[in-house]
């Protein structure tokens, strides 16, 4: 498939389908194509839309039955309240620090497994990697009793650590990075070991720095896989000042201290979407080919 | 026999894969088998539970509860999976031509999957709130009674398979675009040539070009469905009534509501063997049609 990830050179995109030839005669039926598919696009993207607009408007007007598209009057006054009364601050950098250091673990794990797995052949691998694949079908409410009660033994409740060692197992990475080592040539490792290099030296100094998209891939989605995760971290984390984000916004919808706990929830909503959404914006072509090789073969 | 630059070298893998499965086995394995002695046990607190056989299992059997959730889940793969799959296909064959625009288009089809399910939980709830929500302010507009749309045990679980739909569409579109833009382009030239127009060449040859695509999105999305919690928790918790109750919100329930930490490891277990048993026969099923090519 033309969105797999290949080593060093960047997925090639197959020219379209008659691309060049056609645009002619069929102009009107095309517009009308791009038309519906315009009004669609706006439609898929309008709850987006809809979550700024309400953390913008006041509380009066959103507490309303009246049609609109644009508050009368948009303000930040939603913003201002819950961070004022909330550590919304502390939220932020909880999730902050939980996802970039498992983000940081889950990658280099992800690189090392799937570099055995596609590279050596050694006693126990098929069974390992079998087993690997199995957990993503075993839904985490099945193991979130066990799991809780390993954290707890571990005495790591209402830290990060109880959500980052846990997540930092990541299957969907480890089958990533695999078959993209599997498409390392093998020449390449044997030229360095021809070289007298270590099978250390071999791996951090040859495979690793062609590698290049392969992590970019990884970080993304493991970046918003974390920031996003919700179920595990409201399991672990209790107080609210060790919230994350999305944990946190859960709470808010029935929060009495509010005049109108939409506009703050929308307001923390934003907060949520808006670093992934940038971070999106910044990589889209990273960010397909991401998704697109979770879904290959 | 071998010389210690052997065995050392017998030993990288595991050095590599080392981390991984120390991870596994730490935050998977062990808890997985918790939760196999769990089911065999009643729990009602987190203490020592008590040893009873298959009962846990049996329950299952004449637990109303058990039933709906099993039903509410069949709905809600039905309603989600199928639809999201098409949709997904439509926008790739219409996004995979040269049209003006077209990688903004792809790009706005795409950007709900970013929202993490808490989010479109909470913006979803407010867009379909019945006495302020958007959609129905809207509907007003053009004299439509107000729909409770998630307050209703008739309406809930539609407006749910909506929003799930909605956060879905992206993904298989991407995943159908690449599968699209591997099908080499003389196919379809030969077949234009043979005087196929544009729905025979896409009955003949694009939608058996996309089998392989279309079985593993089957999968993910089935996998996805059976495990879609975060929405259904944020919007409804279940409700109205038991409507909305899936299997996998009848599993939290069961552990961290009604205490039964051994009755939810059944159910669990149980889901997961729905899910395994749903693999293996996709898995035959496309072996079998790759034999029969």
């Amino acid at each position: 498939m033309s969105t797999t990830l290949r080593p060093t050179a960047p997925a090639v995109r197959t020219a379209p389908v008659g691309a060049g030839r056609r645009a002619r005669g069929t102009s009107p039926r095309r517009w009308l194509l791009v038309a519906a598919l315009t009004a669609l696009a706006l439609l898929m993207v309008f709850p987006l839309y809809w979550m700024v607009i309400s953390a913008l408007t006041p509380g009066g007007q959103s507490q309303s039955s009246e049609f609109y598209l644009w508050p009368e009057a948009p303000t930040l006054s939603n913003f201002g309240e819950v961070f004022s009364t909330q550590p919304v601050w502390r939220w932020i950098g909880n999730s902050l620090l939980i996802a970039v250091v498992t983000t940081a673990i889950s990658v280099c794990v992800s690189l090392g497994a799937g570099y055995a797995l596609a590279k050596y052949s050694f006693w126990g691998k098929g069974l390992l990697y079998t087993a690997f694949l199995i957990t993503i079908m075993i839904p985490i409410q099945v193991t979130l009793v066990p799991s809780f009660l390993v954290v707890a033994r571990l005495g790591l409740v209402d830290s990060p650590w109880a959500v980052i060692l846990p997540t930092a197992f990541d299957v969907v990475g480890i089958f990533i990075a695999r078959q993209f080592m599997l498409s390392v040539p093998d020449a390449l490792v044997e030229a360095a070991r021809v070289d007298g290099a270590g099978e250390f030296r071999a791996f951090f100094q040859v495979v690793l720095p062609t590698c290049g998209p392969l992590i970019g891939v990884l970080v993304i989605l493991a970046f918003m896989a974390r920031w996003n995760d919700f179920l595990w971290p409201m399991v672990v984390l209790q107080g609210n000042e060790s919230l994350t984000v999305p944990v946190a916004l859960s709470t808010l919808t029935n929060n009495p201290a509010f005049a109108s706990p939409w506009g703050a929830v929308m307001a923390v909503a934003t907060i949520t979407v808006l670093p992934i959404l940038v971070v999106f914006l910044a990589f889209q072509r990273q960010f397909v080919q991401g998704i697109s090789s979770t879904g290959i073969k | 026999m071998s010389r210690p630059g052997e065995r050392r070298a017998r030993l990288t893998p595991y050095v590599f894969i080392g981390p991984a499965a120390l991870l596994f086995a730490a935050f998977s394995l062990v808890p997985i088998i918790i939760a196999i002695t769990l089911s065999f046990q009643d729990t009602q607190t987190l203490g020592e539970g008590e040893w009873v056989g298959v009962d846990n299992f049996a329950k299952l059997g004449s637990d109303r509860l058990f039933r709906t959730a099993l039903i509410n889940t069949l709905v809600f793969t039905i309603g989600t999976v199928p639809t999201a799959m098409a949709a997904g296909l439509a926008l790739a064959v219409a996004l995979n031509r040269p049209l003006p625009g077209r990688g903004v288009l792809r790009a706005m089809f795409f950007v709900p999957m970013v929202a993490a399910g808490v989010v479109v939980g909470v913006i979803m709830s407010w867009i379909f709130n019945v006495d302020y929500g958007v959609a129905n302010n809207a509907l007003a507009v053009l004299g439509i009674d107000r729909i409770p749309w998630l307050t209703s045990p008739n309406m809930a679980m539609f407006t749910l398979i909506i929003v799930v739909v909605w956060t879905r569409i992206g993904f298989c579109m991407v995943i159908y675009l690449g599968a699209l833009q591997s099908i080499p382009s003389e196919l379809k030239e030969a077949a234009s040539i043979d005087g196929a127009d544009r729905w025979a060449r896409f009955r003949s040859i694009t939608v058996p070009m996309l089998t392989p695509t279309t079985s593993i999105l089957l999968i993910l999305n089935v996998v996805f469905s059976l495990q879609a919690f975060d929405v259904i928790y944020v919007m409804t918790g279940g409700g109205p009534g038991f409507s909305t109750t899936v299997l996998i919100q009848y599993v939290f329930r069961s552990a961290f509501q009604d205490g039964q930490m051994g009755y939810a490891a059944a159910l669990g277990l149980v889901l997961v063997g729905i899910l395994l048993v749903f693999t293996l026969l996709r898995q035959q099923a496309s072996k079998r049609a790759e034999s029969f090519l």
